[in-house]
C-alpha cells in the first residue's frame, strides 16, 4: 500500500484516503487544435515501466489535488508536490536520479 | 505428435507411463522466420495456430521472455462470456466463446470447457436497465442471453442472498452458454499443437529491441541473439506500451495491476459463474472446490503483479454480502496480472506506424475469454491484411473517435 504525504495539508495517510487521477503535467489542447494534438492529449498517456508522475487527490482529507513521483515498478514514493507546479520540483528530481541514473520521462529528466 | 485418448491412456498404463512425450519442442531460434510473434501467452499462441491452421503459414516463432502461458493466462479468472454491448465487441467475444465449445477436440487437449453459465447482477436500478439493453443488443447480435427476475437468480445460485444490507439483488443478466475452462490448458494446447505444424515456440528469449528500416520491420533483438522477420505480431498485454516503445511508437493504453483471489476447497455449492458489478465482487467454483475471486484493478499505472490488500478488503466484503456462507471461508492464494486498459475499455488489434508490425493488445481485464476469437482475427489479419473481426479495433479508431464503450460490459471496476 502506497503511503503518500499530501502538501497541501501536511497529513501523511495510506492509499485509501486518496485516489489517483492519472498523469500530471498534461498539456491542454483546446478549440483550433489538430487531431494529433487532440490524439496526444487525450489518449497517449505515459505508461512508463519506472519513474512516473501522476496527480492524486486527498479526497478523505483536505480533497486538494497534488501531485506525486512514483516508481511503478517498485511502488517507491519518491515524493509530492503542489499541483500548482508547472514541472517536478529538483529535490525530487535529484532523489530520483540518485536511484534511477538517466531516467527520463516526457520532457523531464 | 502422439494422438491423446483413451486407448492411449490405457497403452500408457501397460508400460509405466515411460512413452508420453514432451507435448511442444523447445529449439533453438533460427536466424529468420516469416512471422515472428512476442508474447507466448494465449492470444501469441493462438495467432500462431491460426495462422498456420487457416492459412498454412507454418514458418513462424513465438517468442516469450518468461515461460508459456505465465503471464495473465495463467492469472486470470478463466470466465468466458460473450455478453457485451456493442457490435464488434459481441462479434470477437461471441466468436471466442463458440470456438471454445470445439476447442478440445479440435486441439486434442482437454481445455475443460465447461458452460456453466455466467450470471451478471443488477442491483441498482441503473444495473437494471443497462443489462435489459444489453440483453435486447445481444439478441439482435445472434448472441444468447436474457434478463432473469431475482427468483430465477436464487433457483440458479441458492447460496445467493438476494436482499443484501446495501445492493438487494433486482435481476440478472444470464448467458447459460457462457462458463470457465482451464486457462494453462489452453495455453498448452495451443502451443502443443503450434510445435507440432512446426512452430518454434522459444520461451525464455526476451525482445530487448525491435529492427527496423526505412519504416519496414526488419527483426527483433533478443536475449538469445538477432532473429530476423517479414511479420512481426506484438501480442504481449501489461507490456504493450512498453514493446511498442521499442519499435518508436505510442499506444493508448495504460497498464495497472488487478488481482484475483482463491480459497481453501470446499464441496460443490455453486455450479455457475456469478458477478457482481455494483458490489464489485465475483465468483465461481473451481472443480478442485477451490472458490475463484476476481477483485478490483488498482487504481494507478504499475508493473507489480502483486494487488493491494484494500483492494482483497473490498472484494470479500463485497462477496459475503452476496454470498453470507462464505464469510468462514479462509483464503489460500492472492495474486495479480498487468492488465492493460485502453480509454473506452476495448482492445486495439491493427496494423501500426511500422510497416510489417501488428499489434494485439488492450484487452485490459477481459482478455482470457477472447483468446481464441482474437487469434482467429489477429491471424487473419496477419496474413491477409485485414479481418472482419477485427476492423473496428484498429490504432486509428482513436484518432477519428470511433469508440467501442465497453466500460460496463467490461465489468471490472477500473
Amino acid at each position: 500500500m502506497l503511503i503518500l504525504t499530501c502538501p497541501s495539508c501536511g497529513v501523511t495517510g495510506e492509499e485509501t484516503e486518496f485516489h489517483a487521477g492519472g498523469e500530471a503535467h498534461i498539456k491542454r489542447f483546446g478549440p483550433g487544435s489538430d487531431d494529433d494534438q487532440f490524439h496526444s492529449y487525450l489518449f497517449a498517456k505515459e505508461n512508463p515501466k519506472g519513474v512516473h508522475f501522476e496527480r492524486w487527490r486527498h479526497n478523505n482529507g483536505c480533497g486538494k489535488w497534488f501531485h506525486a513521483a512514483r516508481d511503478t515498478m517498485t511502488l517507491e514514493v519518491f515524493g509530492t508536490y503542489p499541483a500548482q507546479t508547472l514541472e517536478p520540483p529538483k529535490q525530487i528530481r535529484d532523489k530520483i536520479t540518485a536511484k534511477h541514473p538517466g531516467w527520463k520521462w516526457r520532457e523531464f529528466s | 505428435m502422439k494422438r491423446y485418448s483413451a486407448f492411449a491412456i490405457a497403452r500408457e498404463a501397460l508400460r509405466n507411463h515411460m512413452g508420453w512425450e514432451r507435448a511442444w519442442a523447445s529449439p533453438e531460434p533460427k536466424k529468420k522466420y516469416d512471422v515472428i510473434i512476442i508474447g507466448a501467452g494465449g492470444h501469441g499462441l493462438a495467432t500462431a495456430y491460426y495462422l498456420g491452421k487457416n492459412f498454412g503459414i507454418t514458418n513462424v516463432a513465438v517468442l516469450e521472455k518468461g515461460w508459456l502461458g505465465g503471464g495473465n493466462t495463467g492469472r486470470n479468472t478463466t470466465i468466458i462470456r460473450s455478453n457485451y454491448l456493442q457490435d464488434p465487441s459481441a462479434a470477437i467475444y461471441e466468436k471466442a466463446r463458440s470456438l471454445y465449445e470445439t476447442m478440445s477436440q479440435d486441439l486434442n487437449y482437454n481445455v475443460m470447457f465447461s458452460p456453466r453459465g455466467v450470471i451478471m447482477l443488477a442491483q441498482t436500478e441503473h444495473e437494471v436497465r443497462g443489462y435489459k439493453r444489453t440483453a435486447q443488443a445481444n439478441a439482435l447480435q445472434g448472441v444468447t442471453t436474457e434478463f432473469i427476475s431475482p427468483k430465477r437468480v436464487k433457483e440458479i445460485v441458492p447460496i445467493i442472498n438476494l436482499d443484501g444490507p446495501r445492493y438487494p439483488v433486482l435481476g440478472g443478466l444470464w448467458q447459460a452458454r457462457g462458463g470457465t475452462a482451464r486457462h494453462d490448458a489452453v495455453a498448452w494446447g495451443y502451443a502443443r499443437a503450434c510445435s507440432d505444424m512446426g512452430m518454434h515456440i522459444i520461451q525464455k528469449c526476451e525482445v530487448t529491441g525491435i529492427r527496423s528500416e526505412g519504416g519496414k520491420v526488419k527483426g527483433v533483438t533478443t536475449r538469445r541473439g538477432d532473429i530476423d522477420c517479414d511479420k512481426l505480431g506484438m501480442v504481449v498485454a501489461g507490456n504493450a506500451g512498453h514493446v511498442a516503445g521499442m519499435a518508436g511508437f505510442r499506444i493508448p493504453v495504460e497498464s495497472v495491476a488487478l488481482q484475483a483471489l482463491v480459497s481453501e476447497p470446499i464441496k460443490p455449492c455453486m455450479d455457475c459463474v456469478v458477478m457482481a458489478n455494483t458490489v464489485h465482487g465475483y465468483m465461481s467454483q473451481s472443480d478442485k472446490g477451490e472458490m475463484v475471486i476476481g477483485g478490483g484493478t488498482d487504481g494507478f499505472n504499475n508493473y507489480t503483479q502483486r494487488g493491494s490488500f484494500h483492494h482483497i478488503e473490498e472484494t470479500v466484503r463485497a462477496l459475503i454480502e452476496t454470498f453470507p456462507m462464505v464469510a468462514r471461508l479462509k483464503m489460500l492464494r492472492q495474486w495479480g496480472g498487468i492488465v492493460d486498459v485502453t480509454g473506452d475499455r476495448s482492445p486495439i488489434i491493427g496494423t501500426t506506424p511500422v510497416d510489417g508490425i501488428f499489434i494485439n493488445c488492450g484487452w485490459g481485464t477481459g482478455g482470457f475469454k477472447a483468446i481464441p476469437g482474437s487469434g482467429w482475427g489477429f491471424a487473419e489479419l496477419m496474413a491477409k491484411g485485414h479481418s472482419p473481426l477485427t476492423e473496428a479495433f484498429g490504432l486509428n479508431r482513436f484518432y477519428e473517435g470511433r469508440f467501442i464503450d465497453e466500460s460496463v460490459a467490461a465489468g471490472v471496476a477500473h
